[in-house]
């Protein structure tokens, strides 16, 4: 089997990616570059983050078949990928041990992220006490409100949280501001960027970290149905966890791949966040991709119920599988994945992250689309203890 | 004919230096942007830089980010960045740089975006957040246009790429000053003086250092080993601050010093 699609190495995939930044950031990204390609042909590295992942995250994470789930969505079988059950909660500790490794490599004692649904910020936080390194985490401000249990992780975890009140106050204005950092203190800071967005290397080295859970998850599945999935379906915001399970299987041609947007108030609106299925190419943060923006190139604003996939852009790679037809992006609205937020939890007994939730709630959209008793394995991205406010809120749960 | 690079060159033979000065288009108004920049050139700046409003501005600090939200919140679209060129060359012979981050470029189409441009009376363009090494046609188009096109410099750019990046320029070289963001310093930073030096050993192309530089005293000093000093936020800052009449004020400040 040919390894076409899995060995692209950035900086660009097709016509998407490259480094579109400042000057002042140049220094830095070849660094970190170059300083990542020597980790990669190190062997200690690697096995230096698979001991971090064994004692620390909790890897590997175990996949869970939902028989009650499943039953409740049609002639499938569901497995999912338990992200959920890492370390801090999510499939983001993934990338953060990865470049925290890599900072302590290029000696730099601080480090910066954004985050948007506080689960990369808490794995960053932790990440940053884990190893000995300040952290700096900006949030937008509109975030700080609605995942205020993140904020207040990242605090005991001894990390800064600076809220960010420009432009939408979102995922989007915290990356302009941690990037304006970096540009300040490039000598002495590394940026952990949380996603498969961003200038090269970000796209190729998160992906490269996150591609773990794919790994492990093809050979989980041989090992319980005999054979691969039929398809393999994860929410996409700027699209870490997507492409960390989609990876393994990209050379796979029998493996259908299903990437889900969040609609918000409905694809057909303007309230929403599904940059592959409504944005078209442009520049956003240091790469070129798809993304939501008007008729100037302004960028537009997005809007999700989850903090998490409320981003106007997307990571190059997925532009690249979205034009070359190999992954589908299809959008899944609030409601729909509110619903299966509920639906399971009271089936399986996991509450899944809100962003995860959209994973989920997109499964009734394609079932037309996979044979009769298709198995199906989904990326648990995360869990929803952070989101237990909005949820409380949108169930009328709160008394 | 008008040109950049000349400017730069006959100010510096004559002793004199050159102040490059930084207004957006549309801030906060179209018609009170045409009114900031003619005035800036009437009263000492050499080079004019037009900033096009964008959201999201990431070399900027916010004294700019604050202006051009303001000028997107106030309806800026990028046909009034064609009007403000034009208004201003009606009324002024000072050269006009347009300072565009990249997407509003390539989303209007760089073909046209520089064939507007120029059919308004600007002379080319800086490229803040756009290094050479993917600038595509846009290297092929200022070309033939007869376009000017800036590429930045920072303190941190390997020999290699200082000396690449100054090749690709044309009209002049902007020399990041200090390794932060837009707005001002107290004390200019000697890695001004070592960038500047570096650009010198690879390229004979004008270099003009910015980011940082807010007063008279400043600007004199970069003209002493520089070919222009560009100020943008002290400006913005007095007009917030005062109105026009700061404005005017803090452009006769920053260029009373040169020769
Ligand atoms: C649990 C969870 N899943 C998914 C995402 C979306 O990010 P990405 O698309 O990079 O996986 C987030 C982001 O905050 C998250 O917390």
């Amino acid at each position: 089997m040919s390894n076409q699609l899995r060995s692209q190495v950035g900086p660009y995939f097709g016509e998407f990616g490259g480094r579109f930044v400042p000057e002042p950031l140049i220094a830095a990204l070849d660094q970190l570059d170059q300083v990542y390609q020597e980790a990669k042909a190190d062997p200690s590295f690697q096995q230096q983050l698979d001991e971090l992942h064994k004692n620390y995250t909790g890897r590997p994470s175990i996949i869970t078949e939902a028989e009650r789930f499943a039953r409740e969505i049609g002639d499938i079988r569901i497995f999912l990928k338990r992200e959920d059950l890492n370390h801090t909660g999510s499939h983001k500790i993934n990338n953060v041990m990865g470049q925290a490794l890599l900072a302590k490599r290029m000696g730099k004692k601080r480090v910066i992220a954004e985050t948007g649904a506080g689960q990369h910020g808490v794995a960053s936080a932790t990440a940053a006490a884990y190893f000995g390194l300040d952290c700096v985490v900006y949030m937008g401000e509109v975030d700080t409100e609605r995942q205020a249990l993140n904020v207040a992780r990242m605090k005991l975890l001894g990390a800064e949280v600076i809220p960010v009140k420009t432009g939408s106050r979102t995922l989007k204005d915290a990356i302009n501001e941690a990037l304006r950092d970096w540009v300040a203190n490039v000598e002495t800071t590394h940026y952990l960027l949380g996603t498969v967005a961003g200038p090269h290397p970000f796209p190729t080295m998160v992906r490269d970290f996150h591609s773990v859970i794919g790994n492990e998850a093809r050979e989980q599945m041989l090992e319980i149905t005999g054979s691969l999935p039929d398809a393999v379906a994860a929410c996409v915001g700027g699209g870490s966890n997507a492409i960390g399970i989609f990876h393994a299987f990209l050379d796979d041609p029998s493996v259908e791949l299903y990437g889900f947007e969040a609609a918000g108030a409905g694809i057909e609106t303007p309230m929403h966040a599904a940059t592959l299925s409504k944005g078209v190419p442009g520049v956003l943060h240091g790469a070129r991709s798809y993304m939501l923006q008007d008729e100037d190139g302004q960028t537009m604003e997005s809007h999700s119920i989850s903090a998490g996939l409320d981003y106007p852009g997307v990571g190059p790679e997925h532009s690249w599988l979205k034009d070359l037809g190999r992954a589908n992006y299809v959008g899944v609205s609030d409601a729909q994945a509110m619903e299966a937020m509920r639906l399971l939890s009271r089936t399986e007994g996991i509450i899944p992250a809100i962003e995860t939730a959209h994973a989920l709630g997109g499964l009734p959209l394609i079932l037309d689309r996979l044979p009769k008793g298709a198995s199906v394995l989904v990326n648990l991205s995360g869990r929803g203890d952070k989101d237990m406010e909005t949820a409380g809120r949108y169930f009328g749960l709160l008394g | 004919m008008i040109s950049v690079e000349n400017t730069l060159r006959s100010n510096k033979a004559s002793g004199k230096g050159s102040l490059v000065g930084y207004f957006p288009a549309g801030y906060p108004t179209t018609q009170d942007s045409i009114e900031a920049l003619v005035a800036m050139a009437e009263n000492g700046c050499d080079v004019l830089e037009i900033g096009v409003p964008y959201s999201d501005p990431v070399m900027d600090g916010p004294v700019i980010q604050k202006a051009t939200e303001q000028a997107l919140e106030n309806g800026f679209r990028l046909s009034n960045l064609f009007e403000v060129i034009a208004g201003v060359r009606r009324r002024v012979s000072t050269p006009l740089l347009v300072m565009s981050y990249w997407n509003p470029v390539i989303r209007y189409g760089t073909e046209k975006f520089a064939t507007d441009l120029a059919a308004a009376g600007a002379q080319g363009m800086i490229t803040p957040d756009l290094i050479p090494d993917e600038a595509g046609n846009w290297l092929e188009i200022s070309d033939r246009l007869g376009l000017d096109r800036v590429f930045l410099v920072a303190p941190s750019s390997s020999n290699e790429r200082v000396s690449a990046n100054s090749e690709k320029s044309k009209g002049f070289v902007y020399a990041v000053s200090t390794m932060g963001i837009t707005g001002e310093r107290t004390e200019l930073d000697r890695l001004a003086r070592e960038v500047v030096g570096r650009i010198r050993e690879s390229s004979d192309t004008p270099t003009c250092v910015g980011v940082g530089v807010s007063n008279g005293q400043q600007v004199a000093e970069v003209n002493s080993y520089a070919d222009g000093a560009i100020v943008g936020t002290a400006l913005i800052r007095a007009y917030q601050e005062g109105g026009h009449e700061a404005l005017v004020a803090k452009t006769r400040e920053l260029a009373g010093r040169l020769g």
